[in-house]
This record gives structure tokens, sequence and C-alpha cells, in this order.
């Protein structure tokens, strides 16, 4: 591929919306819940139904809910009718994969706003369940997703040396930071390190609160183009300016495999910085929101995206580096340990990401924000989503761009 | 929608599905057929596994009853290193769509696509089907695929819009049997018999797109996309006219930015039931000098998940294989023409 092959055209978020999250949303259909979170992103964009050119739907497995393909059925809710539809589904990555199908939509220069939605609904069914059907010459590992990452955050403390309690530091950082997000599911404002390590073990190393919730929840964004983003932005509304998307996957197993920090997500890592002209992304990110759904991925996935280098990912945790007053807040919403609507759980962090440089995340807010990484894995550690947004145009782009037509 | 003229002119250049087959070996979510059929299209491209700059696929959890099933394709591509890869749930026509966008924005400059399914692992197609209407008013019913084609049949009679004899010319066409046959066979779902409607099968299919000269270098005449477009139509089936797909219609004005649809020499029709190709036909408004689904589409064999990316390479392949000037390629998804796309190609020079 030719490096130089930039979008012919920008993009923007010109808003965000989400539910509430909690384990069970008794309340509402399916079609509701989404119906929620798309209500508050048309607003927070400023948008109409007749503004919106394409939808973009986002969920992990049908099977969580019991409907087959639900964007059909749903067509209307989801103010579809009559305009195009694409259904993603990437495993755990999804929310952030649907994101990034989006943003292409606006960069190819074919539509001008398009709504992106994602959700679970896992009080629906069980995903337990849904999760353990055998999987032909697959070894069954029986034991959820906490039972097959157990072993590689074990991998990972004999390797880096990471003391015990690191993972209950993650988990302390983000409950509280959930604390003052109102649309968090878990609210765990005086939760502390002792409390954690006395908690029950289920799968070694992993205790009981260093795991995130079940819930049900649904997230949405309007991405627009740059003449849509200059007209919010000529309103007086902040957009968040797409500078670079990047997705990877790789087989969850190979020979030789590094399943502390998997090759495909370095790769995608690498890819985003280039595109963003991104050197030094712990200098130059402002606010991170990385998928950790078990504590101990974020001093894992922060050596594997290149923010510190391999065996230091802990070293942040102890300092306080990425606490909401740290130089490289993680998780300021309080992240998947404090909300876990799986398929949304993506497009939430990209969506989080998107709030800090619009100035709007409300209580959680990092002052001065300025450019922000939004992240997402899933099945083994093998599918990667990420993408860097900026309360400005990115600037790498714009200035290669201007070579480009000197060159012209 | 803006009015954009794309960037960037992208083309199929090649097109391989596995045999149709009543039962294939193998697992239930069919991905052992994949290999054959990528190697297939390295081989009419000369790409190679490493030259392929983005992935995309459809397929269905539903189908092969299990949760992430399309993981497993991963490890028929040797995803190793690692690859810029996405995933549609539903037909891989979809796919195209997606990867032909992620060309458009730059973030490739080739894309492979594919979709697979395995019908015949599934101990009830019917229930499975039904999974994907209202799961309030619609599924606990379980009426049955072709029971449900059949009210669409029906009211299309009722209307006047067409005759049991219409069907029978399209089941004869698509078989290369007598009407005599068909007129004699029995109601498989009053009023459609078993020649209106689609055969359980088993299949997969890919398709390689590439850009400007990249696209050049493979085919002395690329399949070009003229345009692309999609949509999709309320879910209420109560409430729709069943004899209209408007959908069909806005994918085409999708494609064509508003235009004519211009001279056809040949439209690949993703019409599981006789009587859906009048209605598509009528909605695109095709003329009888437009070859209609040569390939004999999905009334022939009806590999879930492919059939409609079989139905775009197929009319690609009628331009870079058959010399065809300009076709189109139709894929249908959802319950009773639900979701529609439109694909229109173009040979040059």
């Amino acid at each position: 591929m030719n490096p130089a092959n930039r979008p012919p055209v920008e993009a923007a978020v010109l808003g965000t919306g989400q539910t509430h999250h909690t384990s069970r949303r008794l309340d509402v259909s399916m079609a509701g819940l989404c119906r929620e979170a798309i209500d508050a992103a048309m607003a927070d964009a400023r948008a109409g139904w007749d503004d919106i050119d394409a939808i973009i739907i986002g969920k992990a497995p049908d099977l969580f809910e019991g409907v087959m393909m639900p964007e059909l059925m749903m067509a209307d809710a989801l103010g579809a009718a009559g305009k195009p539809l694409l259904r993603v589904h990437t495993a755990g990555s999804v929310g952030g994969s649907t994101a990034i199908a989006a943003t292409a939509h606006v960069q190819s220069g074919r539509f001008r706003r398009v709504l992106a939605v994602s959700w679970e609904k896992q009080s629906e069914s069980n995903a337990m369940w849904a999760l353990s059907l055998p999987v032909p010459f697959a070894a069954p590992v029986g034991a959820g997703a906490g039972g097959h990452f157990a072993p590689h955050v074990r991998s990972y403390i004999e390797t880096s040396g990471a003391p015990l309690d690191t993972g209950a530091k993650v988990v302390v950082k983000d409950r509280r930071a959930g604390a003052r997000n109102p649309h968090a599911h878990l609210h765990q404002p005086d939760i502390t390190v002792e409390q954690v390590m006395a908690g029950k073990m289920l799968w070694d190393p992993i205790r009981y609160d260093e795991t995130c919730p079940s819930s049900d929840g649904a997230s949405a964004i309007v991405i627009g183009d740059s003449v849509a983003a200059r007209e919010a932005e000529s309103a007086g509304r902040g957009v968040a300016w797409i500078h670079a998307t990047s997705m990877r996957t790789e087989a969850g197993t190979y020979s030789g495999r590094n399943h502390r920090s998997p090759r495909a997500g370095r790769d995608a890592a690498a890819a985003l910085w280039a595109e963003a002209g991104i050197d030094d992304p712990r200098a130059e990110i402002d606010v991170a929101e990385i998928y950790v759904p078990f504590s101990w991925f974020e001093p894992m996935w922060l050596e594997n995206l290149g923010f510190c280098d391999a065996g230091d990912g802990w070293k942040l945790v102890a300092e306080g580096a990425t606490a909401p007053d740290g130089d490289l807040p993680v998780n300021p919403s309080g992240g998947v340990l404090s909300s876990n609507p799986i398929g949304a759980s993506g497009m939430l962090r990209f969506a989080e990401a998107a709030r800090q440089v619009m100035g709007r995340a409300d209580e959680h807010q990092i002052a001065g924000a300025r450019r922000a990484f939004g992240h997402a894995y899933g099945g083994a550690s093998q599918y990667f989503s990420m993408w860097v947004v900026g309360a400005e145009p990115n600037e790498a782009v714009a200035s290669l761009r201007e070579t480009q037509d000197q060159a012209l | 929608m803006t009015t954009t003229t794309p960037a960037r002119d992208v083309a199929i250049v090649a097109f391989a599905h596995a045999a149709h087959s009543e039962a294939s070996p193998g697992t239930t979510n069919g991905v052992e057929m994949l290999a054959p059929v990528f190697a297939e299209c390295y081989e009419q491209s000369g790409l190679d596994r490493r030259e392929i700059d983005f992935w995309c696929s459809g397929s269905s959890d539903y189908l092969a009853g299990r949760a992430f099933s399309f993981i497993s394709a991963i490890e028929a591509i040797g995803a190793t290193p690692s690859i810029q890869e996405s995933h549609v749930e539903g037909d891989a026509a979809w796919a195209l769509f997606e990867a032909w966008l992620t060309i458009l924005s730059g973030h490739a400059d080739t894309a492979l696509v594919y979709g697979f399914g395995k019908a015949s692992a599934s101990a009830d197609l019917d229930a499975t089907m039904a999974a994907q209407l209202d799961p309030y008013t619609q599924s606990p019913l379980g009426p049955g695929r072709h029971q449900l084609a059949a009210l669409q049949a029906r009211a299309g009679l009722d209307a006047g819009m067409w005759s049991t004899d219409d069907l029978a010319r399209i089941a004869a066409r698509t078989h290369g049997i007598e009407l005599a046959e068909v007129a004699a066979a029995r109601a498989e779902a009053d009023p459609l018999t078993a020649f209106d409607c689609p055969p359980v099968t088993d299949g997969a299919c890919a398709v390689i797109l590439a850009a400007g000269d990249r696209a050049k270098e493979i085919r002395t005449t690329p399949a070009w996309i003229a345009g692309l477009g999609q949509a999709i139509d309320s879910a209420e089936l109560g409430a729709r006219d069943l004899t209209a797909s408007p959908s069909v219609r806005e994918a085409a004005r999708q494609a064509t930015g508003g235009a004519e649809l211009g001279p056809i020499d040949l439209a690949e029709l993703h019409t599981p039931y006789s009587h859906q190709e009048i209605i598509v036909r009528r909605e695109l408004g095709l003329g009888d000098n437009v070859r209609i689904t040569p390939s004999g589409g999905s009334l022939a064999a009806d590999p879930m998940f492919s059939a409609g990316l079989e139905r775009i390479g197929y009319a690609a392949k009628a331009i870079y294989d058959g010399g065809a000037r300009r076709t189109l390629g139709h894929a249908s998804a959802g319950p009773l023409l639900q979701h529609n796309l439109v694909a229109l190609l173009e040979g040059r020079g």
C-alpha cells in the first residue's frame, strides 16, 4: 500500500451518546436501548434524521440476545429504513471497528454524515453459554474469558517482575473514576487496594474485583466530513477530528506467539502513530481510553501500544502516571472495568476519547485534552482497532497534503 | 449523501467460488471451503497473500450455530503476521461495500473479500431463519422460510402483478427444463413449487478488488466499479407492500447518484424465489434485452451469505472473461428482499 494515500476527505466526530449501563435494562427492548444512545448522539451532534446518510451497526455475537442479525428487524427503530445500513461483527473489538467503518464511509467522500451504533443487552441471554459452544479442533477452555487470559497475566507478572498488587491499583483507579461518571455501571468511590486483594480469587491471579461487569448498554456516534465539522465549529460546537484509524487481526495461536504483547496490537499501534504523525505517544497523547476488561491489561497494553518500553507498564501504574491527575490519564471514564456492554465497549472507548477533545466529558473531563486515543481488542487478543482524535485537524495530514499539492 | 466523485477507481480483478454442494464435509461454519477459493484468486490475479492490503468477509453465527464462528476463517487466510481485516454479519456483498469504502478512503490499494456458509449444518433451517424475524410478534409463530416467501408470491398473484405462468417460465429457464414439468410439480409452499424455491447449498466465494493502476496491471479489462449502493427497508412485513422492494430502487439510486442506470448487458440478480426476480427487475427497470442471471442464481444453488457476492463476481467475470461492457450485480439480505445492494460494473478501453 502506498503510504501517501491519505483519505480524500477529513472526518470528525460531531456528537456522541450513550445509555446508563447496568446489569438488566428490563424497562426497554433492544431497540429502545439503542434509541437512547442514538437520540443522545443526534442531539449532541445537532443532527436531524434528514442529515444522516447511512447507519453503521456493531455488536458482538447475536447469540448474546437470541435474535439473528437484529439490525434487520430493528431497521425502523435505528432510523435506517430507506437508507444504507452496514452491520459489522469483529469480536470484542467490534465497537471500535464499527467506528472505523463509519469513518471510512465519510473519508471515502461518499457520505457527509453517518450514524454508528453499537450495543449489547446481555440480560436477554447468557453470554457464558453463548461463548461456551464447542469450537471444532480447539481445546475447550471452559472457564470463559478470564480463564483464557489468566495464564497470559501470570506470564506477564513473571517476565516483568510486576508487584502483585499492580492489578488492584488499576481497579481502584478505574472504579473511583467510574464513580464520577453517571453513565457507569459500577460506582465504588471508596474501594481500596486492600479490599481488592482480600477478594475472592477467580482465575489466579485475577481476583473478583479485577474483572469487568456484564452490562446492558449502547453507544452511538455521529461522524461528519470537514464541511459538516466546520459548520459545527462555526456554531461554537467542538468536534473531534479523526487523525488516524487502524485495525489489525492475527491468528489466535501460532508458534512463537507472544500472548502478553501480541504482534497484531504492536502492528496496529505502529500504523496508527505513523498515520497520526506521532513519534512519542506518551508525550503527545493527552488522554487514553484503553480496553481493559481485566485489570492487568492496563500495564500490558501500555507496553503493547508503545506508551512505554516492554516490562515498564506496571511502573506507570505504580507512579500514578495513568491516574486522572497523572501525565497520561488512562480510562478517566472508569473504562471497561466499570461498564461492559460487550458490543458497545469498544465504541465507548472511541467515544470517550472524542468527548475529551470536544471538551464535553463532563465530570471526568481531563483539563486541556487536545489529542486522545481510543482502543479496543477482541478474540484471543487477536483483533485490534484504535483511533487518534484531536481538537484540531491532523497537522501531519495537512502538511502532507500541502506537499502533494505543491508536487502537482 | 455527498456527490463527490470517488477519488480512486476500483475494479474487481479476480473471482472464484467453491463447488456448490448439498452437504460439504468439514465443520459447521464451512471455512474448509475457503483455502482453495483463495488459491484460485491468487492465481488469477498473480497477487500473493502478502500483497492483499485489506480483508473483509461476510458470514452468519446463527447458520454456523456458534458465537464468533468467523474467527476460524483467519486460520484459512494464514493471518501471520497480522493483517488489516474486518467482517460483516450478513452476505459478503456488504463486505465488498466496506472494502470498497476502505480503498476509497486510502487505507488500502487491494482487498480480498470473501463469504462462506454451510446451510447443511443446520438441523432446522426454517427455525434458524425464523430467528431473523421480530422476536415478539413473528419469530414465535415459526414461519418456514418458503412459507414466508409464498405470502409474497401470493400477494403478487392477488394483485395481478404476475401469474403462475410467469413464475413457471422463470423456473423453467433457470433449471433448463420444460414448462410442462414445472406445471406438473406439486406445491412446496402454495403457490410456490420446489422449482420456485432455493435448494440448501453449502458454499464459499471470494473476489479481489484493486485500485487504479494495480487493477490495470492484473487485467487487460478489469471490471471497474462504476457505482455501488445499498439500502434497507422496514422489517414490518405487515406494513410493507410485499410486491415491491423500494430499497432495490434506492440502492440503484445510491449507485448512480440519481442518474439513469444506462444500458446493461447482463444482470446477475440475487433472487432466491422465482417471483422475486420479477420484483427486482421491475424496481431496476431492466428491459427484455438484458440477460438475467445466466449463472443460474439462487434458484439453482443458494450458498447462503456468499450468494450475493457470487452474483457480483459473475457480473464481473462477464466483463473480463466474456466481453460484456456493462453489467449489474445485485445482492439481497433479510426476509423477502428487505435489504438490497446494487453494483454497476463496466469494462473500459
